[in-house]
């Protein structure tokens, strides 16, 4: 069963071959069996879990059963769940047990998936190879048989790794700056950052307000597509959400995709890129001309510019959010403080890691008397040039592609002593989130036996459109159901 | 573009930080390669750009102002580090 997707399992569960109960006790053991060699999991909530796939029995023997119903799946370690432990990876919210759920959180619930625990992240979501968790290090799939241990991307990297692994079949994820789109290119997965705006962020732990998106992790695009079902759509108690119609996002799957417009922007096929990665993007792109889709270069002038607009937003606006952390409502506090600017310093200086502390050092900077204009006002007028590059290609293309990484998963240790060289991993998938516009990756080949990712960029709100164009893929590729040995 | 100790020691109290003598001295080069790295931003011509806020430029919803929330400062407080009495607790502030 553990090799099956949301959509066979959900089959599985309609026809009667399997109750939930005991499909969720089968990942349950199976995670206890195999989680010790990854540690994708922070929390595995064995208890909770099985009262859910209960209930979504009793739901289907009441013909209450929606296309969730009893699927087992699991939740970032970032998304509030009342009752079970929430970390966001780090040590200030060790012992942290939310009183209330995400908007996510309750609408799966309402869907009647079940949810088998939380995964592990970088803390706060603030990296991109899973090292900074308080947690310890996830290790990806890929490479283990060789004997390396090689990262598995963040920030949402235990979800990614722990999909790879077969230890559930779909995940939630967050995408800041390529959050979702890198862990998932590095274990083989698939997994989209959709518009912002477009899933409600009422419960996540905000990290950078203006960028952060919620999205699906999973191992096809119908079972990301099953994911957005549930995810997308208004919230009231989410200011920055979007009101507009979600569509069916499986209903246009099947589309044939003649005619396509494709742009591969020529400043992701650059330098930066090694050949053996862009031979197996551009294998990919030459998968769709078969199928009808037309390619075409287009420039993105300022995306070069993107890392560096993102290193100004998000610490200055991370250093703002991770400001409700100091030791008097809820989290951590350190011990015997001499008094309330003690407890403050010391609290902080505790609980929060190394790049959390860094980056909201730099944000408290950007963000300074002086020094705003120079940082945070630039950065923003600079993120507009981005935004604007994106809106010129998709008036002549339908979607972009191009890498999501300038490389496959790195060994672990490797890029920790250096923040800026870990910070470039995602020179492919920043500008995205400055613009606000979605992306997937999806599962494109391989070099020396480690996943390469594509990424699909779309305009607004054309998730649907993205999602057709990677199932379509997944019809005449069988680059998603590798799995690593 | 670097940065000195001694801003590094005035953002800490900003932020609220504490930060020790050895670690102002990593921080100095990882902020400093951090800054160096921002700085492309200088080069770029943005004089008649607007600042971007917001991807969709959607502005802030008002909703009606009635009461919607339902009083849960008992299950609030019972995850806080020190309550009493309903209140938060927090080392003396005034002598």
């Amino acid at each position: 069963m553990h090799n099956k997707s949301v959509a066979e399992l959900s089959r599985e569960l309609e026809s009667g071959t399997i109750s939930s109960v005991e499909l969720t006790q089968q990942f349950l053991d199976r995670i206890k069996r195999e989680d010790s060699q990854y540690n994708s999991f922070i929390t595995v909530s064995d208890e909770q879990a099985l009262t859910e796939a209960k209930t979504a029995d009793e739901m289907r023997a009441a013909g209450k059963a929606t296309a969730w119903t009893g699927v087992p799946f699991a939740h970032k370690d970032i998304f509030c769940t009342n009752g079970v432990g929430t970390s966001c990876g780090s040590k200030m919210l060790e012992n942290f047990v939310p009183p209330y759920d995400a908007t996510v959180v309750e609408k799966f619930k309402q869907a009647g998936a079940v949810c088998l625990g939380k995964t592990n992240m970088d803390e706060f979501a603030m990296g991109s190879s899973n090292e900074s968790s308080f947690f310890g290090a996830v290790t990806n799939p890929w490479g283990l048989s060789k004997g390396e241990k090689r990262v598995p991307g963040g920030s949402s990297g235990g979800s990614a790794a722990a999909i790879a692994a077969r230890l559930v079949p779909a995940a939630t994820g967050t995408d800041t700056g390529g959050s979702i789109r890198q862990p998932s290119a590095l274990c083989g997965i698939t997994g989209l950052k959709p518009t912002y705006g477009r899933v409600s962020r009422y419960g996540i732990i905000a990290f950078a307000s203006s960028l952060d998106q919620a999205g699906p992790m999973a191992r096809t695009a119908e079972d990301a597509a099953l994911m957005m079902n549930v995810m997308a759509g208004f919230d009231p108690k989410d200011s920055t959400c979007i009101d507009r119609e979600v569509p069916d996002y499986t209903a246009t799957l099947s589309e044939p995709l003649k005619g396509l417009k494709i742009g591969l922007p020529k400043e992701y096929f650059s330098d930066q890129l090694s050949p053996v990665m862009e031979e197996q993007v551009r294998n990919a792109v030459r998968e769709y001309e078969k199928m009808g889709a037309t390619v075409k270069e287009v420039s993105l002038p300022n995306a070069r510019l993107a890392i560096a607009a993102y290193y100004v937003i998000a610490p200055a606006e991370a250093s703002a959010n991770l400001s409700r952390f100091d030791g008097v409502r809820y989290g951590y506090r350190c011990a015997d403080p001499k008094d309330l600017m003690d407890m403050y310093t010391r609290t902080r200086a505790e609980g929060f890691g190394n790049e959390v502390k860094r980056r909201i050092l730099v944000g408290s900077y950007a963000l300074s008397a002086g020094y705003f204009d120079a940082y945070y006002l630039k950065a923003q007028k600079v993120r507009r040039l981005i935004q604007q590059d994106f809106i010129n290609a998709f008036k002549e293309v339908d979607v972009l592609m191009s890498p999501v990484t300038p490389s496959p998963a790195f060994i672990q240790g490797e890029k920790t002593t250096d923040p800026v060289s870990m910070y470039l991993e995602d020179v492919f998938t920043i500008a995205i989130n400055l613009a606000g516009i979605p992306a997937m990756s999806v599962p494109a080949g391989f070099v020396d036996g480690l996943p390469v990712g594509l990424q699909i960029i779309g305009d607004y709100f054309s998730e649907a459109r993205l999602l057709n164009a990677a199932h379509q893929f997944q019809q005449v590729t069988d680059w998603h159901q590798r799995e690593p040995q | 573009m670097s940065i000195s100790r001694a801003d590094i020691e005035k953002v800490a109290v900003l932020a609220r930080i504490k930060v020790d003598d050895e670690q102002v001295s990593a921080l100095e080069k990882d902020l400093g390669n951090i800054l160096d790295l921002v700085d492309q931003l200088s080069a770029a011509d943005t004089d008649s750009v607007e600042p971007m806020a917001h991807p969709l430029d959607a502005v802030q919803r008002l909703r009606p102002d009635v009461v919607t929330e339902t009083d849960q400062r008992a299950a609030f407080q019972a995850i806080a580090p020190a309550t009493e009495d309903g209140l938060y607790l927090v080392p003396k502030v005034i002598e």
